[in-house]
Order: C-alpha cells, then structure tokens, then sequence
C-alpha cells in the first residue's frame, strides 16, 4: 500500500443520526456520530448493549431493521456518500466493496444448503466466480483456515463447530476482497481460545487483502488488542475515540473510564480485603462444606435403531469447597462444568462418585432431605431472560421459596421480599413489577433475592454473569461478593472466563474434557499455571498483556 | 502481527501473551467528547415510574388499539347477548303455538317480518334469532371440553415424557386419523347416541375428534416450556414435578392454547351445522342455523332468503371468532405479527 501525503479515509462518518419509529414514538439509537476508518486500518466500536454501535456499522451497509432510518448526517464510503443510497446502490457495494461477518455463527449460514454453495452464492453474486467456481470456492474456505476444503465445501452448517461456522462465514465476508469489513461481535458466541486462533486468522488475512476493518465489540480488552483505533459509544453518542492504547492507557472520559475499571480481562485479582475475612470465618481452614470425590457423569447417546453410545461428560472429578470461600469451575463449552452444577444442586443424577455436603450424602436423598437440602444449597443460572417466570410479578418470584417450605404469613412474607430486594439493591418499589420490565442485570439480581429467601449456605452460580454486559456484570460479582462477606455464603462459580474468576475465586478447578486438569488457589492458577491448557486460556483472554 | 514469542521457562512451550496491540500508521486524533453533552448515568437504574405490566396487561394494552379486535369483539358480544336473551330482539316466539302458520308458506318479507317466511310459514328472522342459542352453545362448550381434555392430556405428555407420551400421542394420533365428519356420523349413528339427540351429543362427538389437536399444540407448548430455567430453578426450590407443571409450566403455555381454542370455536360452529345440515346433528325439534339452513335446501330456487339468512348470521359469528383468534394470536406473541 502506498501511503498519500493527505491519506483520504475510507469510511467517514460525519454526525449521523438514526431514528427507529416504534408505537411508542421514535427512539434515538445514534445521534452525533463522527468517526472515520482508513483504508486497512481496523476501528473497533465499544460500548454496552443499547449503546447504537452495531446500529451505525449496519448503516453503512444499508442493513438497517425496517423501522430504522439515517434521519441526518453523512456516511461516506470513499467519497461517496451512501446515508441515503438507494437499495440498488447497497446491494452493489455489499460483498465486493464492504463485507459483512454476522454475530451469531449458528444462526446465520442457511442449514438447508451445503457451506460450499452459501460460499459459491457470494461470489456469483459479485461476477467472481470464474470458470470454476468449485475451486475458487476451495480456496476461498482454504483462505480462512479451515481445513481439507473440498470436503467441508460439501457439508452442510450442522457438520461445522460454532469456531468452523464462523471461519465459513468470514470466507463469505471476505471472499470478493472486500475494501471493508464489518464484523459485528466476531467471536462473542465462542470460547475464548477459539476467539483468539479465529481473530488471529482474521488479523492475517485482512492485513494481506489490504481490509479495513469495522470491528464491533463490547470487549474493550478485545478492541484494545485488535484495532489501531477504538471508538467509545454510550446511549447512542460517540464519547471518546483515539489510538486504541492511548485510549486503555490514559482513557479522558468517565464512561470510558468506568468501562476500563470494570472490565474483567482489564482488572486486577480479587481485593486482599476479602482473604483476611476468609481467614476470620473459617479458622485453620476447617471440613468443607461440599466435597465431591471422584464425580463421574456417563449419558447414553442415542443413535438409532436401540443402538446407544456412552458419552462421559464428567470424569473423575475430585474438588472440595471450604465454607466460605468461592470456588469457581472453569472450562470450555462442552467441558462438562455445567453437568457437575446439575449434579450439585440434584437435578441431574450422577452415574458415579460421591458429593458430601456438611458430612451427607447427596444423591439417594429420600424426599423428606431432598427438601431439607433444597433449602441450603440454591442455583442461580445463566440466562438472566429465562430464569424468571415471566407469569409472576417480582413479590411472587421472591415469595415462591417462602411459600414452597411454608415459612412465616403473608405479612412477614412481604417484609421479607423487601428486605430481600433492598439486600440486592432493589427499590422496594420493583415487587409489584413483572420480569419483562427488568434488564438483564436487574433480572439476575432478583434471582440472587430468590436464591437467598431461604438463607441457604451454598449457591451455585452457573454461568451467573455471562450474558450481562461488562459494567453490569461488575455490579452483580461485586453483590455477590458483598454478600458472601456478610452472611458467610459459599459459592460454587461455574464460567467459561477466566477473567472473571479471578474478580470472584478463592480457588480454581480448570477443566477440560471432563477431567480436571489443574486445581489450586486462584494466585496459584494465575501467576505459575502448570498445565498447557491453562496457560492457552489465560493468554487467549483478550488484552490482558496490553496492561 | 509481531511474532515475538515467550517462553515458559518450565516445559519451554511457547506463552502467547505477548499480543502488544497495534500502531496505526496515521495519526489519530484523541477526541473526548465534552461531558455536558453526554452526561454518565447510573449504572443499569431501575425504571421506577409508569405503571406495572404484566404480560397479560401488556398484551390487553396493545389488544384493545386494533381494530380487528375491537370489531370482533363487539360481534361476539353482540351475538352472546342474542343467545342469551332471544326475546329482547323478536317480539315473535318461534316455539309457540301460533309462530308457524301454513298460510304464509315461503311468504317474501313484510312489516313485522323483515326476513320473510320459510316453507313452515315461520317467521326466518325469529327462527334465526333462538337458533343463536344452540350453534353458540355447541360450539363454547366443545371448545371447553377440548382445552380441558386435550389440554390435560397434551399437558402431562409433553411434561412427562417417555412412555406416556408415547402412548397418549399414538392415542391422539389414531383420532387424528379418523376425519370428523366422518368420524361424528358414525358416532352419532351409535345407538346411545341416536336415541338421545340433543345438543349434549353433539358437542361430545364434537369433543372426541377434537381434542387431539389441542393435545398436540399444548403438549408442543409444555415441552418448550418444561425445559426454561425457571422451572429448574422452582425444582431446586424445592417444588414438586407436579406442582412445578401446573404452576410454571401450563400457565407459560397458555397463550398458544387460548388461540387455538379462539378459532376452534369457530370451527365447531361450522361442525355442528354441517352434522345438521346432513341430518345427523341437533334433532330437527331444536332451532339452529344448520337445522334452518338444511330444510332450506330443498327450497332454494323459491325462497333463496330462508337459505341466505341463517348462513349469513354463522358466517359473521364463525369470522368474529377467527378473527378474534388472529387478534389475540398477535398480541401474545409479537414476533408473528406481520410486517413490523
């Protein structure tokens, strides 16, 4: 690439603004946008969920939902200003002049067609196919780092991991040469080793083509590490943009600020506070509170025709938890964490092993303890949009455990639910509230209300904080911590980040494929990881060595 | 990408960290935006004015600004009203003695008899109007039967699984095979039946071929609903299986059960005529639009209006109810409302 005097930016945004109409009258999601991407630079656009940062990438491709608009302002693509293009002018430039990687592998390669003839689709679309479209397909997919590609040009989505799906998708993106490329949240749906190998892949070859690259995160370590330049977005405005480390190193504004102090992957480990208060509640470390010895968890996979295959999603697991203390279970999808919290919390029967809590057998309870234990050992799940009844006001959602175990009237009940809900920083005011009213944030805090109605000893947190942006899901660990320091909880924190662990464990049990491959205190794991795998998945977590 | 790798200095096995980010080539500029313009807010506030919605509530808010609701609406009522209080709209008494007088046989309409006479010499309107009260009635109480029944039995299939689902889906499957005209003919044929015609026959035949279908849609809606955190987490609450399903897990199954139901009533409407009109349904001593609309049959090139009326009057309830169904359908579930 030559390098002009006066370089002419590729993209240019110049206040733009987009407006949804909706029943409720029309909904600002950008106002004031500026920013620009030169040729074969990549700008990544940070901000939380809400904040218009995939809304003005989706504008500059004409992809904008129905009810949305460009109602003022610029976008030029080389010059060329595009805000108001018409159809026909996008679906010229889509594919050969700006490529697109969606967010969501799994939903967006067509299952009914073979990845080859989605790849082929592409080309034609762009008149790059050539005579042997085949071939150039092949290479298009070899071009992306899949592997063997004639035979996966052959396969159909279901065959591919969520990784090899977003490969294809990026060979789809890419495959006319694009001048720009906009990928919306990359890699989010993957795991963090996955992330890496696939943005890696994605540096290479954009740096080869000569791409600009529009990337949009809610990872600020991610864009930090990734982009020559980082975009700050909030509630629809750009407050902050610079040189990606200028910005992580000496960020100007408190939003951006705020962002970087929050993120996990950004901060450092758990505060020395919390350890002095561990030491207070369990002199010379004392019986644990669960101990699971040689936890094993075989399903039959069916195959057709009475045939069944074992598959063993959990494999000689030993861990204890002290009373007290956080221990947290990490590992990638599919590693089998999940499975040892079902079995936890007995939902889920295990095949071998034992899991004693407070010196008793969990397992063959009769229904009588099941109940009894139910009380002292609570969950709480991932899916902070799925955990909550949606039927049920917040006072029910709160109320139900009370109810279930037959504790108190309905006037202590009440009492109760407020004091549970001013416990997780709630106005009082929210009981009379229905979940679809709530954030994702605020959902997951009335779940943590409902898991303490019965004052029990141990929660376990599956996933408890993924789904939750970086700044809310500081607020959640920080409750939790909070909590744990007042009523002495014990906390057993499945994640697949390892980022976050280190905010929340006092111990770490990694996991792969069912077995544990390494287990220790949480410094332990961080500062002399002994196994490979670990050492891969601290260095895969995104702009943790830019600090 | 700058290749400079670590090593481990335990197994020499290369540490990736050492990712530095990247230094574009052009200056950037740093830009803050000023701060009075984009003020910081608190993080994830609870929104504490406006009123509280439930799903129902929220659902009834957006119900009651369409127009395809409120019209069907009112035609339900309108038409409930009639079957309730006949007398209130005809000052004529189609049961009595004097209703049907032979001298105004297929008699076109005059004052005080806006619809003509049939071939009997009654009054169409009148007969028209008490003959809501039967077609209504099958129809309600089919659709209640059904969604008892069907639903119970969808609900504990799909909620249980194995093999009582097996064996209560094959069920439903094997009067799902059977088509219901047919299948009521026959059943109505049955002594028991034949020998006891009254409304009640009618809607239990109705009933027996119906409730498959809803089986199948509540238990579609259960297995969707079994499987959300929520009910694990009452499970883990301590909540039994049993009163998990009645508590989370029919209630969160509801909205597709109520439009089905919406538009079956509808359908059963239209069943019932048809058992009617092929002699097999309500017996011909009880006034109703598919008894009127089958004696018209054989007076249809004389007197088109003693088919037209009854006709016209099922048709409109049987669309209001469609209607309605549609209706409460988007409401439920926005994500199939039609072009937005």
């Amino acid at each position: 690439m030559t390098q002009s005097a006066t370089p002419k930016p590729l993209l240019e945004v110049k206040d733009l603004a987009i407006t949804f109409s909706t029943p409720d009258g029309p909904v600002h999601a950008v106002r004031d946008a500026n920013f620009t991407v030169m040729p074969g630079e990549t700008v990544a656009i940070v901000g939380e969920s809400g904040s218009g940062k995939s809304t003005s990438a989706l504008a500059a491709i004409g992809l904008l939902a129905g009810n949305g608009k460009v109602s003022s302002g610029q976008i030029l693509f080389d010059g060329e200003d595009i805000a108001q293009a018409s159809e026909k002018r996008f679906v010229e430039l889509r594919g050969n002049h700006i490529g697109m990687v969606p967010q969501d592998p799994m939903s967006n390669l067509n299952p009914v067609w073979k990845i080859g003839f989605q790849v082929k689709e592409t080309l034609k679309a762009n008149g790059l196919a050539g005579d042997n479209p085949n071939k150039r397909v092949a290479q298009v997919l070899a071009d992306a780092g899949l592997p063997d590609p004639e035979t996966r040009a052959r396969q159909y989505p279901h065959e591919f991991s969520g990784g090899m799906r977003q490969r294809a998708l990026i060979a789809i993106g890419l495959a006319c040469r694009p001048r720009l490329l906009i990928a919306d949240e990359p890699t989010s749906a993957l795991d963090v080793t996955v992330q890496q190998q696939i943005l890696d892949h994605l540096d290479t070859m954009t740096s080869e083509l000569g791409t600009a690259v529009l990337l949009i995160t809610h990872d600020l370590g991610l864009a930090a590490e990734r982009a020559e330049k980082v975009v700050v977005m909030y509630k629809g405005r750009v407050v902050e943009y610079g040189p990606a480390l200028e910005i992580l190193r000496n960020p100007k504004h408190p939003y951006t600020q705020r962002l970087i102090n929050s993120a996990p992957s950004l901060s450092a480990q758990r505060g020395d506070k919390h350890e002095a208060i561990v030491d207070e509640v369990i002199p010379g470390k004392a019986e644990p509170l669960l101990k699971v010895s040689n936890l094993t968890k075989v399903f039959d996979i069916r195959k057709g025709f009475g045939k069944k295959e074992k598959f063993t999603a959990v494999d000689n697991v030993s861990f204890e938890i002290p009373k007290g203390t956080t221990t947290a279970v990490v590992g990638e999808s599919g590693s089998g964490k999940s499975t040892i919290a079902q079995m936890v919390l007995n939902l889920l029967d295990k095949t071998e092993g034992e899991i004693i809590f407070d010196g008793e057998q969990i397992g063959n309870l009769s229904e009588k303890h099941l109940f009894k234990y139910r009380r002292r050992v609570q969950p709480i799940f991932q899916d902070p949009y799925g955990s909550l009844d949606p039927m049920y006001s917040i006072f029910r959602t709160i109320e139900e455990p009370l109810r279930i175990h037959g504790i108190g009237n309905a006037a202590s009940r009440e009492k109760k639910v407020k004091e549970l809900l001013d416990q997780v920083s709630m106005p009082a005011s929210t009981m009379h509230r229905f979940p679809n009213e709530l954030s994702g944030g605020q959902r997951q805090r009335i779940a943590i209300a409902r898991a303490l109605a019965l004052q029990p000893e141990m929660i376990v947190c599956d996933e408890a904080v993924s789904a939750l942006d970086v700044l809310v899901q500081a607020q959640v660990l920080e409750l939790l911590d909070e909590l744990q320091r007042e009523m002495g909880l014990t906390y057993l924190f499945i994640t697949h980040d390892l980022a976050v662990v280190r905010q929340i464990a006092d111990n770490v049990c990694v996991m792969e494929h069912g077995k544990i491959v390494e287990q220790g205190t949480t410094d332990e794991i961080f500062d002399a990881p002994k196994s490979a795998y670990t050492r891969n998945l601290l260095a895969a977590i995104p702009g943790a060595s830019l600090i | 990408m700058p290749e400079n790798q670590n090593f481990n200095p335990e197994d020499g096995l290369p540490i990736r960290n050492t990712r530095a980010g990247k230094v574009s080539k052009y200056k950037i500029e740093h830009y803050v935006a000023p701060l009075e313009e984009t003020p910081l807010q608190a993080v994830d506030s609870v929104k504490e004015t406006g009123k509280p919605l439930s799903m129902w509530a929220e659902a009834w808010r957006s119900l009651r600004k369409q127009p395809l609701f409120i019209i069907s609406t009112l035609l339900i009522i309108a038409v409930m009203v009639v079957a309730a209080f006949p007398q209130l709209f005809t000052s004529i008494d189609p049961t009595g003695n004097q209703a049907c007088l032979l001298e105004n046989s297929n008699e076109p309409a005059r004052q005080g008899h806006i619809m003509g006479f049939n071939l009997q010499g009654c009054d169409i309107y009148a007969r028209t109007i008490y003959g809501t009260r039967a077609s209504l009635l099958v129809g309600v109480f089919t659709t209640l039967i059904v969604v008892l029944l069907g639903g119970a039995i969808g609900a504990l299939a799909g909620y249980y699984g194995g093999w009582i689902d097996t064996i209560l889906a094959r069920l439903g499957d094997i009067f799902f095979a059977l088509p219901l005209i047919l299948g009521a003919i026959i059943v109505m044929q049955l002594p028991a039946f034949r020998e006891n015609r009254s409304v009640w026959t009618v809607i239990i035949t109705l009933a027996i071929f119906g409730w498959p279908q809803l089986a199948r849609i509540t238990r579609g809606a259960v297995i969707e609903a079994r499987n959300a955190d929520f009910v694990k987490a009452s499970r883990a609450l301590g909540l039994s299986k049993f009163s998990a399903l009645v508590k989370h897990v029919i209630p969160n199954s509801l909205a597709p059960i109520i439009v089905v139901a919406t538009v079956n009533l509808g359908v059963y409407i239209v069943a019932e005529a048809t058992l009617s009109f092929l002699g097999v349904g309500l017996p011909p001593d009880v006034m109703s639009w598919g008894n009127d609309i089958s004696s018209a049959r054989t007076q249809l090139r004389n007197n088109p209006t003693m088919l037209m009326w009854p006709a016209l009057f099922l048709s409109v309830t049987v669309l209001s109810f469609i209607m309605l169904g549609d209706a409460v359908r988007d409401a439920l579930d926005p994500k199939a409302r039609k072009g937005a």
